[in-house]
C-alpha cells in the first residue's frame, strides 16, 4: 500500500513540479520564460566544467577494470570477510559499486540471473546495489561542478558509508531472508 | 586524498595489466573512458538546463527562499555553516527530495546547483567546505523510498516478490547515511583535513544574492 503511494508520488513529482513552479512564478509576476532561459544557460557551462574531472575519474576506473583489478581486490578481501560468512560471490560487486555504476549494474544483473532473483545472493546483491551510489563518480561530478580539487574528508566519509551499507545490507538480509 | 587514490588506481592498473597480459585492454579502456566521459557530460547538458531553468524561476518568484526557510530548522544542524534562507538550503532540499523519490535525472542537476550555491559561501575556492563534504556524503549514499532500478532487475529475472528488497535496501541506506554523515562531521575538525589558510569563521551576511558566474 505504502509502496503504491510512493510509486504514484514519484510518477507525478516531476510533472507537478514543472507546472507548479512556473504557475507560482506567474502569480508572482515573474517573466517565467525569460527567467527559465536565463537559468538554463548555466546547464551548458556546468556540463562542460565537469568534463576534465569526469575524464580523470572514468579513465582510472576503466583502466582498473580492464586490468582485472576488481577480481584481484575481491579475492584479497575474501579471507577477511569470510570470517563473518559474507558470501564471496558478492565481493566483486562490493568493490565495483563505488567505482562504476554501469559496471556494478552488470554484476548485479548477472548475480540475480545466476542465483535467481529470490535467492539470498540475489536479494543481497540488489539490496547492496540500491543502498549506495557510485561514490567516485559523484565525487568527480559534484566537486568538478565547482572546481574543487582539495576534497578533504569527503572520500573517507563516502567510502565509510559504502562499507556500512554493504555490511548492514548483509545483516538485514540475513535477518529477513535466511 | 584523491591525488593518492587516483595515482594508485592508474599505477595498479598498468602494473596488473602488464602481469595479467592485458595491457592492450587497459590502453583501450583508457581511451574509451576518456571519450565516454565527454558523452556523459554532453548528455547532462539538456537535463541540467531544464532543471536550472526551473530552479531559476523558483528563485525569481521567491519560492526557493520560502522552501529554504521552511526546511532550515531540519537542515540547520547538518549544515551549521549555511545561513537559513540561503539558496543552498533550497537546492539541497530539492536534491534530497529527488534522491528519495529515485528521480536521478533531476537529482544530479539539482545537486550540482546546490554545490554551486554552497560554493558562494566558500572562502577558499578549490577547497571543499564542511557543508560540501556533508552534502556529498548524503549523495554518495543512497536513501531511496523505492529502489526502482533494482525492483526492475528482480522483476525482469522472474522474481515472485520483486518488492521484498525495499525494506532491506532502505535499512542499509539509512544506516550508511547516518554513519557517513557522523563520520564526515567528526573528520572535518581533524588537522589532517583542515582547510589550509584558514581564517576565523565569519558568519556570512544576508543570504547571498544570485551568483551565476561562480568561480571555477
Amino acid at each position: 500500500m505504502a509502496s503504491r503511494l510512493i510509486d504514484v508520488v514519484s510518477t507525478w513529482a516531476v510533472p507537478l513540479f514543472l507546472v507548479a513552479v512556473p504557475v507560482y512564478g506567474a502569480i508572482k509576476k515573474v517573466k517565467v520564460y525569460e527567467s527559465f532561459v536565463e537559468g538554463a544557460k548555466g546547464g551548458v557551462q556546468t556540463a562542460v566544467r565537469i568534463i576534465p574531472y569526469l575524464v580523470a575519474m572514468l579513465v582510472a576506473v576503466g583502466m582498473l577494470r580492464a586490468a582485472g583489478a576488481i577480481d584481484l581486490m575481491a579475492s584479497a578481501l575474501d579471507p577477511l570477510l569470510s570470517r563473518i560468512r559474507f558470501p564471496s560471490e558478492i565481493l566483486p560487486l562490493a568493490i565495483m559499486r563505488p567505482l562504476s555504476g554501469s559496471g556494478s549494474l552488470g554484476i548485479v544483473t548477472e548475480l540475480v540471473s545466476t542465483y535467481g532473483p529470490d535467492s539470498f545472493i540475489g536479494r543481497l546483491a540488489a539490496s547492496a546495489y540500491g543502498s549506495t551510489e557510485t561514490t567516485f563518480y559523484v565525487l568527480a561530478v559534484y566537486f568538478g561542478a565547482v572546481g574543487v580539487r582539495k576534497t578533504r574528508h569527503a572520500v573517507v566519509a563516502g567510502l565509510t558509508a559504502d562499507v556500512v551499507s554493504l555490511l548492514v545490507a548483509f545483516l538485514v538480509c540475513r535477518l529477513a531472508f535466511m | 586524498m584523491l591525488n593518492y587514490i587516483w595515482l594508485a588506481m592508474v599505477v595498479l592498473a598498468v602494473v596488473l595489466g602488464g602481469i595479467n597480459g592485458r595491457i592492450e585492454e587497459v590502453t583501450k579502456a583508457a581511451i574509451d573512458a576518456a571519450g565516454g566521459a565527454v558523452t556523459i557530460a554532453i548528455g547532462l547538458i539538456g537535463v541540467m538546463a531544464l532543471w536550472l531553468g526551473v530552479v531559476k524561476v523558483a528563485e525569481d518568484s521567491g519560492l526557493m527562499k520560502l522552501l529554504s526557510r521552511a526546511i532550515a530548522p531540519v537542515l540547520k544542524w547538518l549544515f551549521p555553516d549555511v545561513p537559513p534562507g540561503h539558496p543552498a538550503m533550497g537546492s539541497m532540499t530539492m536534491n534530497i527530495a529527488a534522491n528519495l523519490l529515485g528521480l536521478s535525472n533531476a537529482a544530479t542537476p539539482l545537486g550540482l546547483k546546490a554545490m554551486q550555491d554552497l560554493e558562494s559561501l566558500n572562502k577558499a575556492p578549490g577547497v571543499a567546505t564542511n557543508a560540501m563534504c556533508t552534502f556529498l556524503t548524503i549523495n554518495t549514499g543512497s536513501v531511496q523510498l523505492i529502489p526502482a532500478t533494482m525492483i526492475g532487475v528482480m522483476a525482469a529475472a522472474g522474481s515472485k516478490a520483486p518488492t521484498e528488497i525495499i525494506g532491506t535496501t532502505l535499512a542499509a541506506g539509512v544506516a550508511a547515511l547516518a554513519v557517513g554523515v557522523a563520520v564526515a562531521r567528526l573528520l572535518q575538525n581533524l588537522p589532517l583535513f583542515a582547510v589550509r589558510r584558514q581564517e576565523p569563521e565569519a558568519r556570512p551576511g544576508p543570504p547571498a544574492s544570485e551568483k551565476p558566474g561562480e568561480g571555477a
